[in-house]
């Protein structure tokens, strides 16, 4: 089991996450430069988080366009597991790998906190293990996190099972006031419709240790051992 | 010859636009200009083409929009003029 997390010019949650898969999830995974073009040793992507080319022209597009991106766009095609987190989300909806788009925060500020999220299907690879309505609890920090789709488009979403994770209070109700940014319906993650692609804003990586986490949460590590199992059953 | 190509960019209608929401409510309503009803921001590039004709270059830039995905055809929508030579 050997998982790639890309590095990009401005990653900056690449090295957490490699902590969190090599010393707590226990697998092996290694920084992958961008400009890489082969991949094909690793049976996973994960895509981290950041501020890529500083988000110029729009966060992720120009990353979206970078030499590794066609590798992971085969690997996609293939059925192996890619996580998009964060910045990582920007890019594979601008690589087209996952619909909709990601707008600036409601606020027009950048914002930085804890946040419930409910669990609302368990299509994708990553939340096989998780059943739907569970609550989890990881943090998120963007600016450009409002998920916007055309509704004819959103309709097949949710026909398909594509919406992964909503922001939601503790309970699993959605509301305007547990909505960070303003996000269509509340949505802070998607997958493809064959569920081995999901990109959401929230960070698994700052949520996998207690020990780091105000709620002792490490809920993200539920996502990353859902990846892990499937990847190694493939 | 070279002909400057103005690229805007926003977005769609049906996505909200709340930098031009706050600059319409709490600048120009309060600031006394209740005659504007809506105001929508926008991304401007300015393009500097290389063409034979004002068409080429609104032609190039057209491709290279599309092609490079330049505007984000899920939220925005992107309109193209040209200045003519510079």
């Amino acid at each position: 089991m050997k998982i790639s997390v890309i590095q990009f010019p401005g990653s900056n949650c690449d090295f957490d996450t490699v902590h969190v898969l090599n010393n707590v999830m226990k697998v092996r995974a290694d920084l992958v430069w961008y400009k890489s073009e082969d991949l094909r040793s690793y049976d996973a992507v994960i895509l981290p988080g950041g501020f890529s080319y500083g988000d110029r022209l729009r966060a992720g597009i120009i990353a979206a366009h970078s030499p590794v991106m066609e590798e992971v766009r085969k690997m996609a095609k293939d059925g192996y597991p890619i996580l998009g987190i964060c910045n990582g989300f920007q890019i594979l909806v601008e690589a087209g790998l996952l619909p909709g788009s990601l707008l600036r925060n409601s606020s027009l500020k950048f914002v930085c906190k804890w946040v419930s999220l409910s669990v609302m299907s368990n299509k994708s690879v990553f939340t096989k293990k998780l059943r739907e309505g569970d609550v989890l609890k990881m943090p998120i920090a963007h600016n450009e996190g409002r998920y916007f789709i055309e509704e004819s488009d959103l309709k097949e979403c949710y026909r398909k099972r594509q919406v992964v994770l909503k922001y939601t209070d503790d309970k699993g109700r959605v509301s305007e006031l547990s909505n960070p940014n303003g996000s269509i319906d509340s949505i802070a993650g998607i997958c493809n419709d064959e569920g081995n692609v999901l990109g959401l804003m929230p960070h698994p990586e700052r949520a996998s240790e207690g020990l780091l986490s105000p709620f002792n949460s490490d809920d993200g590590r539920l996502l990353f051992s859902s990846m892990i199992e499937y990847a190694s059953e493939r | 010859m070279v002909h400057l190509v103005k690229v805007v960019i926003e977005n769609k209608a049906s996505a909200r636009d709340p930098e031009g929401e706050t600059i319409l409510k709490d600048l120009l309503i309060k600031g006394g200009y209740e005659q504007v009803k809506a105001v929508r921001t926008a991304k401007l590039l300015k393009m500097w083409v290389e063409a034979d004709s004002d068409k080429d270059a609104k032609e190039i830039v057209s491709k290279l929009c599309d092609e490079l995905r330049v505007y984000n055809p899920v939220a925005h929508t992107c309109s193209i003029s040209v200045e003519g030579e510079k």
